[in-house]
């Protein structure tokens, strides 16, 4: 049995818009074990960032707010105050941001904004701080880390200002790294560099990844399970084998229909027709994919959908995916369909 | 860097040349000259002046004016005050250290009021403080510094008399003493208050804006996820992001004020060049005129030069090589 790092339970956090909070993150339960590299997938707006930052505590807290639990070392990390959050926030927990360039200080060095994490977590002096910090460019491949811990982040390539964002959130050996799209702003070689890097960091470490991606190239890449979203709900979970060779809800299946590979290149794309429902204009009741898969019937759906089990780990919500099937050949007709509609 | 310095001072050197003709031409086309004023001096001989005409050169062609006047202002020799009967060079010496010290105190006044507000209102941004503060700018921007300086002359000045309404010190003291710069600076308070209170407006808005654009920045979101304490996170990212731009306008905020302090010295009747400017104008001393325009422009010139400067300084994106 794994040791559990993080459990988050019924996480909730809502945004307020005008004098209503709406919930981006909606009854999120999941954990993540040591050693564990978690992938939570979905499209734009279905939470996934959203949960991110609420695991770190970083919405601005005048308009959000966020309930349930997040467990980690015995105390609920929502009940923290300021003070206490930024002992663990660095620490414990650390997050790499999407964008490189704009994550990173453009008026401090690379060796500055790292040696900044070690500044309030250790007690280190400062030689002491400028060596681990050589030692932690070293680690993340940066090929001349004394120069590059003087420079500035405009003077370094997109790849190397993200292996020196990973140097800053792994500054303090934390349990738990959360990378939210640490790859969607390289380019698709790089993106493969860092993906080992991450992989090869946490064979070392032993800590926990949450990987926030919307690319299931990465996802299949890296991780051990996965948690799709939908709207902000958990619609499927499970191991990366399981939720690859048998997908079961609806949305899990389109995503994985929509990567293009050798044995549907000659096909259209699939295309998940619709958008994610903004969170103020959510309907709230029944299965919130139930607008996108217009043909299946009504009555496939659950009244209040919950996850189901269906073995082994793997969780699956509503019971759409019964009955759910895609449109007769090729996404052509699916989109005549919505024309006559 | 010194190379960019001393490309940028050459290139001065058109500009100034440019800046004199024009400058030198829009002085001679003011109708009169001089002697003008004279003409109705029934002592004055009009032949007699039409000869000192002739003397001082003023009826040959502009250019020959200028040709004469321009050899000499290259050595620093801007001719002599047809009004005071001094070198121009002695006449604005004087009047130049009291507009220098002004703008500084002005400048001073200007920052110690923005950058505690310009903070207070960007980091409680639509907090009933902000909203002060805005309101506040907003009553300095719609408000005209003449009618402004002119009510605080008349408080202040006038009607509690805490400061002298005039002049740059007070005659009974004597040069060299503490209580000759202590009355310096007394003379200096009320018009470098009255500037201050109305310009700080904009730069408050603008360091309250910078602040709120920052605040939502990555990297801040980066810091706060490194577990840097919110007070850290105001000094070390938010802010100094935010003073980049002001630093950079400090050259031209020294310029501008020595070159706009026009209105402000001739309503507080304070000696200094903007004061010497409008009445060198109304008396035809284009000598005076002339020689303060050049002196306007050079620091223009020079304020531009110091915020490229100063930006560089600050702000390690930007590099002069």
């Amino acid at each position: 049995m794994k040791k559990a790092i993080l459990q988050i339970e019924n996480l909730t956090t809502s945004f307020r818009i005008g004098n209503k909070y709406h919930a981006a993150v909606d009854d999120v339960s999941f954990t993540v074990n040591e050693n564990e590299i978690v992938a939570v997938v979905g499209e734009s707006g279905c939470g996934k960032s959203a949960l991110a930052l609420s695991i770190m505590q970083l919405h601005n807290k005048q308009r959000t707010k966020s309930e349930g639990n997040i467990n980690y070392k015995g105390q609920n990390l929502l009940k923290l105050n300021d003070v206490q959050m930024n002992k663990v926030r660095g620490k414990e927990l650390g997050m790499i941001f999407q964008e490189p360039l704009t994550a990173l200080n453009p008026l401090m060095t690379i060796g500055k904004q790292i040696e900044e994490n070690l500044d309030y977590h250790t007690e280190l002096s400062s030689a002491e701080k400028k060596n681990r910090t050589i030692e932690l460019l070293t680690q993340v491949g940066i090929p001349y880390p004394e120069r590059t811990y003087k420079q500035y982040p405009h003077e370094l390539s997109g790849g190397m200002r993200q292996r020196a964002m990973i140097s800053i959130a792994i500054a303090c050996n934390p349990a738990l790294v959360i990378a939210d799209e640490p790859t969607t702003a390289l380019d698709v070689t790089i993106q493969a560099q860092i993906l080992d890097l991450l992989k090869d960091i946490q064979s070392r470490t032993k800590m926990g990844i949450i990987l926030i991606t919307h690319d299931l190239s990465v996802v299949a890449e890296v991780a051990d399970r996965i948690v799709v979203m939908y709207a902000g709900q958990v619609v499927e979970t499970g191991s990366v084998k399981e939720i690859f060779n048998n997908p079961l809800h609806p949305y899990t299946r389109s995503l994985l229909n929509s990567i293009p590979s050798a044995a549907n290149e000659k096909n259209r794309l699939h295309v998940i027709e619709g958008i994610v429902p903004s969170i103020a204009k959510m309907d709230r009741i029944g299965c919130r994919f139930q607008d996108r898969i217009p043909w299946i019937p009504k009555h496939a759906h659950e009244e209040t959908p919950r996850l189901h089990e269906v073995g082994n780990g793997h969780f699956v919500r509503c019971t759409c995916y019964k009955a759910f099937y895609f449109q007769a050949e090729g996404d052509a007709s699916a989109h005549d369909i919505t024309k006559i509609r | 860097m010194w190379k960019f310095i001393l490309r940028r001072l050459l290139v001065m050197i058109p500009q100034l040349f440019l800046l004199s003709i024009i400058v030198f031409m829009m002085a001679k086309a003011m109708p009169g000259d001089a002697l003008s004023g004279q003409e109705i001096n029934p002592r004055a001989n009009p032949a007699e002046l039409d000869r000192i005409r002739e003397e001082l050169g003023l009826n040959d062609p502009w250019y020959q004016q200028y040709i004469r006047w321009a050899s000499n202002a290259v050595q620093g020799d801007f001719g002599v005050s047809y009004t005071h009967k001094t070198p121009v060079m002695d006449v604005i010496e004087d009047r130049l250290w009291n507009t220098v010290f002004l703008a500084l105190v002005t400048l001073i006044f200007t920052y110690m009021l923005a950058i505690p507000l310009g903070i207070l209102s960007g980091r409680y941004n639509d907090t009933w403080v902000d909203k002060t503060v805005t309101g506040y700018s907003y009553l300095g921007f719609g408000t005209p510094i003449f009618i402004f300086a002119l009510i605080m002359l008349f408080v202040f000045g006038f009607a509690l008399d805490w400061f002298p309404s005039g002049g740059s010190v007070d005659s009974k003291v004597d040069e060299g003493t503490f209580a000759y710069v202590v009355s310096k600076i007394n003379h200096l308070i009320l018009p470098a208050l009255s500037t201050a209170l109305i310009a700080t407006t904009s730069t408050i808005q603008y360091l309250r804006n910078e602040i709120i654009d920052n605040k939502i920045k990555d990297f801040v979101r980066t810091a706060r996820s490194k577990g840097v304490p919110e007070s850290k996170v105001y000094s070390r990212h938010i802010l100094r992001n935010s003073f980049l731009p002001i630093a950079a306008f400090l050259g031209y905020e020294i310029t501008g004020l020595i070159g706009g302090a026009v209105i402000i010295e001739t309503i507080f009747s304070y000696p200094g060049l903007g004061q010497l400017f409008l009445s060198s104008v109304s008396l035809r001393d284009f000598s005076v005129v002339t020689a303060i325009v050049m002196m306007t422009g050079f620091a223009t010139l020079l304020g531009t030069l110091l915020s490229d400067i100063i930006l560089s300084a600050v702000d390690p994106r930007i590099r002069i090589e």
